[in-house]
Formats: C-alpha cells, sequence, structure tokens
C-alpha cells in the first residue's frame, strides 16, 4: 500500500514513525511499538457488497471460499432440519452464510429462495458505535473493522448488532469476529473470497457508488421483466438506520432471508432515552423534595 | 456415449457450457445443474437474465428448479415417455424445421421392408430379438438402410418420388414413402400423447404442452434450444435411450451444431471425458477404437479393420489411427511384419466391464483389483455386494487421498465385518491431488486445460502417473529377460517418459519426488509426431497407415503442435468474444461446437444473422466464422461426391454430421446400438407401474443378474410401492472420498437424510427430522426425515405412486457418516454401456432406525486447517494477481 500512497500524504507524518519503520529491530519489543501510532492510510472510496439474491443458486461457495481464505473453523456438525441450511446464522467464525427458505405454493408448487447473508458494513454501526475499547473503527475502505489486538471481548458489539452478524468465537481467542470485507485482500487489490468464488455474480464487489447504480439498474430490470416484488435492501437510509455498505436485492419480506424490517440503531435512541432518563429522574426527585417538605411541616 | 455417438457421430457433448449463454430455451433434463455443476451453471444463468426460457423437467424440485423458470416433476425412469411426448407434439403441430431436417438428417432415407418397429404390435420388441440369448441379433434385425448390403428390399425404387444415386441408400424427398424414416418416426411415437404422457409421467398434459410450445417456438432460423442432462439420464437401463431421443428432437427443431443449440452433456467428474477419450473403460482404445475381440472378427489387423472400419467419413481414415496408435505404443518394434503388434494387443473374451467384474469377484474368480479414485464400498451400486466381492480378493490396490470405505471394508461398515474371517490383502497407497503434480484435465466440453504441479506432495504420497509409470518400469524389468510371445508387447512398450534433468516448480523451488515422470512427454506422445525426425504433428488429418507416424490417440492430435507449443496451456479468455479458440485446446482440432456446418443453411449461408456462427465465404472459397469449421474447410457446399468414393471424398458438402457415413444426423439408428433404432418407453427394471404403452414391461436387451444379494422386487410389488431415486448435493462430492473427511463441507451437509413429501411421511407417521428406514430388496439404510413440499406425489395410472430422494454422498469413512444409498441400488445392466440404474429403484420408507447406527464418524472433526501457521500468499502469488 505504501508504495501507492500519494507522496504528499508523508509530509504530515512524523519524522520518527519513518525512522521508526526503518530500525525497527533496534528498538526495544514493546517499548515504543506500543505507543507510536503511524498515520492511517489515506481515505477510499467506500467499498462493499451488493448481494443479488435473485440469481444466488444457494451452492454455498462463499461460505466455503470465506473460511477457507480467513482460515475460520467449522461449527461443528449438526443437522439442523431447516431446508439445507445447517450452519443457520452468521456468527464469530461463519462470516458468509447462505439462506435457504422453502415456501410451499397454494397450487402445489414451492419456491426455494436463497440469500447469502453477510456483515452489513452498516455505514453508522452499532457495533462500532457500542465498541467501549476502539477496537471497532471504520478502515480507509469504509469498512466496519475489528482490530484484534484491541478487541478485549467484552461483547457489546454483540447484542448492540440488530442483524446478528458479529459474535465471539467460542475457540481460540474469545474476541468479537465477523467478516473484515477481506481486508487483507483489498489491500491486494483483489476482491474478497466470497465474491471471487460466487459462480453467478450473485456477489457484487466494488465501490458503493457503482454498486448502488448497478443494483437500481438491476431492479428496474427486473420491473421491466414483470418481477415487480424485487426491492433493494439497506440501498438507502430507513427510519433511524442509515443505508449499509452491504445491501441486497431481495424478492420477498426481508424476513424471509431472516432479515431485520426495521432494523433500529440503540444509539438512535440515546438521545431521547436520555432524556426520559432525566425527566423521570427530575420527577422523582421533585416528588422526594415535595414528600420531604410535606414531611418537614 | 454411444446414444450421441450414433446420433450424430462423436461421442461427446455437442456443445459447451459457455455457449448455453446464447440459447433462447435451455432443457435440464436428467441433471441437476445448479447443484452438481455449479459453476457451470452460471451460463444458464446469464441466458435466463438474457430472457431465454429455463425448464427444469425432474422427479425433485432441486436448487437447479428453484432458479428455473418452468419446473416440471415427473416419476423417475419416465423419462422417454416424456420426451417421446414432445417429439410426438414436434411432428403432430409440424413444428420441426423442415429445410434443416430434410437436408441434415436421415429423415428421407428409406428402411428396409423387413424392418418391424416396436409400435406395430405394441409388443415393445423390434424385429431381430432373440429370446434365448434376450439381445437383438444385427444379422436379423433388419434395422439397415434399404438397399444396403445384405438388404433385402430393393421395392424402393419402384415407388414413385423415390430418388436412388448409385451407391446412395434410397431416399424419398417428398416423404410419402410409408418406409422413409420421419414415417416411421411418426408412428412409432404416435401413442406419446399428451394423455399418455401425463399418465405415465404423473405431470400433467398442460405440463408438456406448455414445455412442448416453448422448445418449439424457440427453435428455427432465428432462435436455438439447448438440452442439458447428466448422469439422471446415463443411469438407467434405458439411459442411452433418453438421450437417443433428446438428439432425435434437437435434430427435429434443427438445434444440433447452432449456437445456443445441441445436446451438452455434463460429465460426473473431473476429465471423466478424458477417460473415455483415452479409456478407462474396457472395451475401448484410446480415439474411440474397439478393442480388439476374440468373439469378433479381430484374428488380424486386416480383418479388425475390415470389420471395423466405416468407408465413408472421417473414419475412413481408421487403419491411419490404429496403425499410428500402435506405433505410439511399440515404436521400432511395430513393423509391417508383425501387424504393427497388433497382436500384443490385449483381447476381449467376455463382458468385463466393471460391473460384470464385481459379479465375478463377488463368485470368486477375481483375484485382484487396483482402485485408482474409485470407492465402489460406498458409491459402487449394490454396494453391499460390491463390499462382499472386495472381501473375495486376494489382494487389492487402493490409491487415495484417505482411508476411504473401500480401503477400510475388511475391518469396519455395515455388519462389523470379522478382519479374521477376510483373506484380502488391501495395500493403501495416499494418491496426491491436483495441486500435487502437472497434468491435463479434459473437461466436459471436450477442452483439455493443463495444471501445473504447485507444491510437492507430503511424505510418501504420490501422483496417479508415478504410480503407473513406475510400476510399468519394474514389469519391464520383471520381464527383461522372457521371450515367451505374451510378454513381448510389455516388453517392446514405449515408455520413456523421464524427466530430462529436474523439474521445478512455479516458486522456482524443485520438484523433491524422485522418479516423477514428465507428463508433457506423455501429452507429446498422445499428440503424435513423425517417426522418421520426431516432428510434433498439426492435426489428425496428417496421421498415415504406412507406420510413419505415430499418435497415443488422434483426436487429440493438434493438442501438441510444435516442440515448446503445450496448447491445453493457453490461457488467453478473449472474454468478449463469442468462441474462446485460445483457452486451452478442443478436440476434435480445436474445434468448439460440433457439427458447426450445421450453423449454415445448405448453401452455406447462416440461418439467420442472429444465430450466425460457421458459413462458407464464396470469395475466399472456404469456411470461416467464429469456431474453427468441423468440416473440411475448402469444401463448397455445393460438392457432390463421386460414386463409391471413400473417406471424406463421400461426404457432400451440405453433410455436418461427417463421422456417419451418409453424413447425416441419424434420427433413426440403423447401426450403434443395442436395444432398438428408436428410443421405446420401457420401466425400469423395479417399478411399481405397469408399461401400459407395450406389453414389454422393461428393456428386453438388459441384464438384471438375479443372485441372493441382488434381489429384484417385482413390478406393482406392495411390499415396495415407493420410487426411490439417487440425487448429489452441492456440498458433497460422490460417496464422499474427498468431501467427507474436510470440515468445510461437513458442517454444511453433516448428516444423511431422505427428502419425502409430507403425504407420505403422513401415511408413515414420520414426522420431519425423525429417522427412518429406507428398505429395498438389497438392503436397508437409516437416514434423517427431510419432509419436503419439495418431493410431490404422482398421479400415474390413477393412483398416487410416492418417490424418496436419497443422496449418494454417505458411508461410514470421515469425520461425518452415515448409511450409504448404494446399499438399496443394484447391478444391472443395460444393453448398450453396462450402466446401472441407480437412479431408479422401488423400495419402502419406515419410522425408526437400524440395530447398528451408521453415524458414527471414522475419524475426528478437524475443525480448521492444521497446517499452522497459514502461509503468507504474496500479491504477487495470487491466480488473479493484482490490480494495477
Amino acid at each position: 500500500m505504501s508504495s501507492s500512497m500519494p507522496a504528499n500524504s508523508l509530509e504530515h507524518a512524523p519524522e520518527f514513525t519513518v525512522q521508526h519503520r526503518q530500525s525497527a529491530p533496534d528498538l526495544a519489543p514493546g517499548l515504543l511499538g506500543g505507543m507510536l501510532r503511524a498515520e492511517p492510510p489515506p481515505v477510499e472510496e467506500p467499498m462493499g457488497f451488493f448481494t443479488d439474491s435473485s440469481i444466488c443458486i444457494g451452492c454455498k461457495a462463499c461460505e466455503v471460499a470465506c473460511k477457507q481464505w480467513n482460515a475460520l473453523p467449522s461449527d461443528g456438525m449438526f443437522w439442523s432440519g431447516k431446508s439445507y441450511d445447517n450452519t443457520l446464522h452468521l456468527s464469530g467464525t461463519t462470516w458468509r452464510h447462505v439462506t435457504f427458505t422453502e415456501q410451499a405454493l397454494p397450487d402445489g408448487g414451492v419456491k426455494w429462495l436463497f440469500n447469502s447473508d453477510v456483515c452489513k458494513h452498516c455505514t453508522a454501526a452499532p457495533c462500532q458505535e457500542a465498541c467501549p475499547t476502539g477496537a471497532l473503527i471504520y478502515n480507509e475502505f469504509g469498512n466496519v473493522y475489528v482490530q484484534q489486538d484491541v478487541c478485549n471481548g467484552c461483547g457489546y458489539c454483540v447484542s448492540a448488532c440488530p442483524f446478528g452478524v458479529i459474535g465471539r468465537s467460542d475457540i481460540g481467542d474469545g474476541r468479537a469476529h465477523k467478516c473484515t470485507l477481506c481486508y487483507d485482500r483489498q489491500k491486494d487489490g483483489l476482491e474478497p473470497a466470497c465474491a471471487k468464488s460466487c459462480p453467478t455474480d450473485s456477489i457484487r464487489f466494488g465501490p458503493v457508488s457503482e454498486l448502488k447504480e448497478l443494483a437500481r439498474a438491476r431492479v428496474e430490470e427486473l420491473h421491466a421483466k414483470g418481477e415487480t416484488n424485487a426491492y433493494l435492501y439497506g440501498a438507502d437510509d430507513s427510519g433511524d438506520y442509515q443505508s449499509l455498505n452491504a445491501f441486497f436485492l431481495l424478492t420477498e419480506e426481508p424476513e424471509a432471508y431472516n432479515l431485520p424490517p426495521a432494523p433500529t440503531r440503540p444509539v438512535a435512541q440515546m438521545l431521547r432515552r436520555y432524556a426520559w432518563s432525566a425527566a423521570v429522574g427530575l420527577g422523582l426527585t421533585a416528588v422526594g423534595a415535595l414528600a420531604l417538605a410535606r414531611g418537614g411541616d | 456415449m454411444p446414444s450421441l455417438g450414433a446420433s450424430v457421430g462423436r461421442g461427446a457433448a455437442t456443445s459447451t457450457q459457455e455457449d448455453l449463454q446464447f440459447s433462447d430455451c435451455i432443457l435440464i433434463m436428467g441433471s441437476n445443474m445448479a447443484e452438481a455443476h455449479p459453476v457451470g451453471f452460471r451460463f444458464p444463468m446469464k441466458a435466463r437474465e438474457k430472457g431465454a426460457k429455463l425448464i427444469h423437467v425432474d422427479p425433485r424440485f432441486s436448487r437447479t428448479s428453484a432458479c428455473a423458470t418452468t419446473y416440471v416433476p415427473i416419476r423417475a425412469g419416465s423419462d422417454i415417455v416424456y420426451l417421446g411426448g414432445l417429439i410426438n407434439q414436434v411432428l403432430t403441430q409440424e413444428r420441426w424445421f423442415r429445410e434443416y431436417v430434410l437436408a441434415y438428417t436421415n429423415a428421407t432415407t428409406l428402411i428396409t421392408d423387413q424392418y418391424v418397429d416396436a409400435e406395430d404390435d405394441a409388443s415393445g420388441l423390434f424385429s431381430g430379438f432373440d429370446p434365448a440369448t434376450g439381445a437383438y441379433d444385427p444379422a436379423t434385425s433388419n434395422w439397415e438402410y434399404a438397399g444396403a448390403q445384405g438388404s433385402a428390399s430393393a421395392t424402393a425404387e419402384s415407388k414413385q418420388g423415390v430418388e436412388q444415386q448409385d451407391d446412395q441408400p434410397p431416399r424419398d424427398p417428398t416423404l410419402q414413402h410409408p418406409s422413409c424414416v420421419l414415417n416411421i418416426l411418426r408412428r412409432h411415437y404416435a401413442r406419446y400423447t399428451p394423455a399418455m404422457v401425463a399418465e405415465q409421467c404423473g405431470c400433467t398434459e398442460a405440463q408438456l404442452l406448455d414445455v412442448a410450445e416453448q422448445l418449439m417456438s424457440n427453435s428455427g432460423r432465428e432462435r436455438t434450444s439447448a438440452i442439458v442432462y447428466a448422469l439422471g439420464w446415463t443411469q438407467h437401463t434405458t439411459g442411452v435411450q433418453m438421450i437417443r431421443a433428446a438428439a432425435i428432437l434437437q435434430l427435429l427443431l434443427g438445434n444440433m451444431g447452432r449456437p445456443g443449440g445441441g445436446i451438452m452433456a455434463m460429465r460426473g467428474h473431473a476429465s471423466i471425458q478424458g477417460s473415455s477419450d483415452i479409456p478407462t473403460l474396457y472395451n475401448l482404445l484410446p480415439g474411440y477404437l474397439p478393442q480388439p475381440d476374440t468373439r469378433r472378427d479381430h484374428g488380424t489387423l486386416h480383418t479388425y479393420i475390415a470389420q471395423e472400419q466405416v468407408k465413408e467419413g472421417v473414419w475412413g481414415s481408421f487403419p491411419a489411427f490404429i496403425i499410428s496408435m500402435l506405433k505410439a505404443w511399440y515404436g521400432d518394434a511395430a513393423t509391417p511384419q508383425n501387424d504393427w503388434g497388433f497382436d500384443w494387443l490385449p483381447r476381449l473374451t467376455a463382458d468385463h466391464s466393471e460391473l460384470q467384474t464385481f459379479l465375478d469377484m463377488a463368485a470368486g474368480n477375481v483375484k485382484g483389483y487396483f482402485l485408482i479414485g474409485q470407492n465402489p464400498a460406498a458409491g459402487g451400486p449394490n454396494a453391499g455386494l460390491s463390499r462382499e466381492a472386495l472381501r473375495k480378493l486376494d489382494w487389492l490396490v487402493v490409491r487415495d487421498f484417505f482411508p476411504i470405505e473401500s480401503a477400510t471394508f475388511w475391518k469396519e461398515g455395515p455388519g462389523n465385518p470379522d478382519p479374521a474371517a477376510i483373506g484380502t490383502e488391501v495395500f493403501f497407497m495416499p494418491a496426491a491431488n491436483s495441486i500435487e503434480k502437472a497434468g491435463s484435465f479434459t473437461n466436459t466440453e471436450r477442452v483439455l486445460q493443463w495444471h501445473e504441479k504447485a507444491v510437492n506432495p507430503p511424505g510418501d504420497v504420490r501422483s496417479d502417473l508415478w504410480f503407473i509409470w513406475n510400476l510399468g518400469r519394474k514389469l519391464k524389468a520383471l520381464y527383461a529377460e522372457s521371450t515367451a510371445e505374451p510378454d513381448q508387447g510389455l516388453h517392446h512398450m514405449t515408455w520413456d517418459y523421464a524427466h530430462d534433468g529436474h523439474a521445478i516448480l512455479p516458486d522456482g523451488t524443485p520438484d523433491t519426488v524422485a522418479d516423477e515422470p514428465d507428463p508433457d512427454k506423455v501429452l507429446r506422445e498422445i499428440n503424435g509426431y513423425t517417426v522418421a525426425d520426431g516432428q510434433q504433428l498439426q492435426a489428425y488429418t496428417q496421421l498415415q497407415d504406412d507406420g510413419s507416424t505415430a499418435s497415443g490417440c488422434w483426436i487429440y492430435c493438434g493438442v501438441y503442435p510444435e516442440p515448446e507449443r503445450n496448447r491445453a496451456r493457453d490461457r488467453n479468455g478473449e472474454i468478449e468474444k463469442h468462441v474462446h479458440l485460445n483457452w486451452g485446446w478442443s478436440w476434435p482440432d480445436n474445434r468448439r461446437l460440433l457439427y458447426n456446418r450445421a450453423s449454415a443453411d445448405p448453401e452455406g449461408n447462416p440461418w439467420s444473422e442472429r444465430k450466425r456462427y460457421v458459413w462458407w465465404d464464396a470469395e475466399q472459397q472456404m469456411w470461416t466464422g467464429l469456431d474453427t469449421p468441423d468440416f473440411e474447410k475448402a469444401k463448397p457446399p455445393t460438392y457432390r461426391p463421386e460414386p463409391n468414393a471413400q473417406g471424406m471424398a463421400a461426404i457432400s458438402g451440405d453433410s455436418p454430421f461427417i463421422l456417419k457415413p451418409d453424413g447425416k444426423g441419424w434420427l433413426f439408428a440403423p447401426s450403434g446400438i443395442k436395444d432398438g433404432p428408436l428410443p421405446t418407453h420401457y420401466e425400469p427394471v423395479e417399478s411399481p407401474v405397469r408399461n401400459t404403452l407395450y406389453r414389454q414391461q422393461t428393456n428386453p436387451a438388459a441384464r438384471a443378474p438375479v443372485q441372493p444379494m441382488n434381489a429384484f422386487a417385482p413390478a406393482e410389488d406392495p411390499d415396495f410401492p415407493i420410487v426411490g431415486t439417487t440425487f448429489r448435493v452441492t456440498e458433497h462430492y460422490l460417496s464422499g472420498p474427498m468431501s467427507r473427511f474436510d470440515s468445510w463441507l461437513n458442517e454444511l451437509q453433516p448428516a444423511m437424510f431422505v427428502e419425502l413429501s409430507p403425504e407420505l411421511a403422513g401415511e408413515r407417521g414420520v414426522t420431519h427430522g425423525d429417522w427412518i428406514v429406507v428398505s429395498s430388496r438389497r438392503g436397508s439404510i437409516e437416514a434423517r426425515a427431510m419432509v419436503t413440499p419439495r418431493i410431490r406425489p404422482l398421479h400415474i395410472q390413477d393412483r398416487v405412486v410416492h418417490q424418496v430422494g436419497v443422496p449418494i454422498h454417505f458411508g461410514w469413512a470421515g469425520e461425518v457418516a452415515g448409511s450409504a444409498a448404494n446399499d438399496l441400488t443394484s447391478i444391472v445392466m443395460d444393453p448398450n454401456v453396462s450402466m446401472h440404474e441407480g437412479k431408479v429403484f422401488t423400495c419402502q420408507v419406515r419410522k425408526g432406525r437400524l440395530s447398528e447406527p451408521s453415524d458414527t464418524p471414522s475419524v475426528p472433526v478437524v475443525r480448521r486447517p492444521q497446517a499452522a501457521p497459514m502461509p503468507e500468499t504474496s500479491p504477487q502469488a495470487q491466480p488473479e494477481g493484482i490490480k494495477a
């Protein structure tokens, strides 16, 4: 990355950062290393996923490619009986998950819906807002990223995520893990493993602005073909939830794909809740004071 | 693949997966392409997104059905009724492509008057059937063209409208003659009406008519339809005829040899097309040359050629193909005096097909066996019998990645075998995988693609090529002193594949495997060279019958045309182009769509601008277009052969099917098929219903060897009323030898299950997720009940027939274990290729478990890769490169 970094970005970098890089082996390990902060990489165009469920064939290549690239363990051998879905949900060790929904139709026919779920890389991410240690950050690609060396495994992010994406791994470090949007591959100019492996290009990776254009054109195309139930999930702000950098094209209600119809951000409720708390506190104080005043009479 | 061979000339898919994106309508039948070939399925999906119809006809609603625009459920094994129904609609609605059919098929050709069709008395038997042998006798079958040698028919010429030129069979271009092929076809399929289809297949009449209309309205000058099939057609006693029926349909609709048309055969394994071309089949030599047989007149090379050569068309060069092969095999020892070593070729003495060999093995008549990438103890039909057969061997060599069922059958598995009672000595030899060895794959569309060895295999793991080459060297050394005549073939066999110097891996490190042969040399010999000066050959047309050329497999001639040019290595995608001629190399002669001469009309012009592909350039006086023409480049459309012409000179300029002696696509197959010239519906060997089309219930020429371990349920057996069909899921591979040891795949499908309808579950008191036992006359398995509306009961002949779907992926070896589906299936053999009928059998279902649990894994689960730390892959080493 440093080779492609614009020259002027180093102008403001402290001299010792460069010195540090060059003479790192001479320094006592851990003494200065933990204290020095390198200049963050320059901000790039936000990158994301557009997952088009209408051309997903349910092959789960994305799940396997993700686990292979990121060296994630299997979640155990559990036959769920829930159609062909035996990993059931996203977790600290499953970062792509294909949902299978069987719907019996009134005419005796059947519909089988597939969709590859993933971290939404929210533009205002509750997990990031909840993180007390600063482990969860936005990286230069606009992706929500867990810094594994900072995470202390408190789990606030787990309860904050309205999509049930992030989880703590039950083997190993006990820290929070989720999709990195293949940060390491992006650094090398490669698309994430899941998008690379998708045989039908149901998973598209690219600059979010381009993906949104593509997705809107795709919806129009499907509408023109008579598939008027196609819509985008998460491409736009909705309620107090801002748009997602990993959004979806769906053809049924979000619940059919195990997605919340109206996700909420705990932080967005905070001001109101603080106000209520304050009001109630004031009220109680007033009531208490009144009671004391009366009692004093 | 004799069905495609008999119909259009070559036993291979006629088109490519990429070409499916140019289809206007794709019929997928006998294939679960989305699950079994998910990567190739991107092309049908692309076609669908461009507006094409995507039709799936299948007993089970699978992931393919979910992606289709039309899904039709049918009873497993009723495919020929459904296809016959489609043919019937094309003929009765007169929607066949008239100009194409008249010019490019044998529709107008007359068949002998003595020919008796299966339809003539509704017996279901064609002329020539001998009940004593259970086979059709070619000498008395009278399936030939009128006027052919040995045919008694000479009356045709007297009829009005009939033409006969010189040595050509008589034709009736007016289609009036009752013995012309099209009229025989009309009579044969007259009773395959929508009502009959509904009664036999269990779909509605509308579900036939709708699909017929979609196919017919998407075929013709401006549009093309394709058909995709796989093991769902081949694994039947009538499988060859199902594919034949598809070929007839595509010829009638004018879709063969055209972009977006043809028949895409999806093969079941990596490089299984390659192992047909350079065959692991018992009865073929490389390039589809027949193995010499003591039961035929194959005593000398001369009589062998006289029996097997077809004088007209490409096969006119048969002597050059076999003699060049013998020169490649025996080198300088092959001389005109010793018939080029023809006597050294092993002879067939009987049916040595895989299934017959297992029956012989079970009878104690086979001493030793090699299993290389094969797992009959779980994946073979009637796996219980296969295990018993393996236990009768003296020795067995298993080459595989893991200790699979076929390597552990002596100590594990159903019935808990007692090792002390089993005399088989098993040698397990760990095999290298594709990244641990170099070589070529020939994929389902005949494209050879080279892969490099990326890493050295660990420990004693070795490539199959290493094993075979070193075994050959040891055997040659053992027999070096022998003067016995039978040993001379081994003695003279060319075996010079040692590496010159040392192989270097792509990362610059040396290959550390001692005695690893050079696969490049093997491919160079397969390609062929001139004997005198060792120059690589460029095309099979250069092969000679005088011993001056050597070629290990004539159809692969051209893959290695220059000393340093292995075209299987070509990787120019040219993604913008319709055809990718510089990505790998396809046989023959890098032609991607076979019979593509048919993409132009008889005069050589494209049928339409929209479907232009290969055409005659009158100015240049040559065939040109997007692909390599599958035709003599300079032969004008107006060319007509001289009387008694031979070889390619006998093929007229408007005959695209250059491997057929008449150059025509065979609607009616006068030869090449052993169970009838026209596809005819027979019930599977086990069926809960009667054949209401014919008196003959099952394929009369199929063999169902009855023995205590291979018993069969009779038709309409009340004890086994349910149709069972086997299937694959994406997450596992075959019987699981490559997948059940991989926890990333196992977590996705961790347990054996059986799919059944809510109606059947209700009748049996089964709840979704319960354990159930499925039984056939051969055995019982246990599985979790997957109760799903994707399986539906069918109404067949006024009653309800239930079907269950049984995945084939389980066995006792691996991280996840379960009953093997093949404990239910039987050993039966279709007459053409000795194929079993794993796709349909009868069974019974009950709630409960077997006495021994089947789900105990043989190895512990490895939850994450153990190679720690994971090696860092530099961006430069990424196959897709790095962003500029």
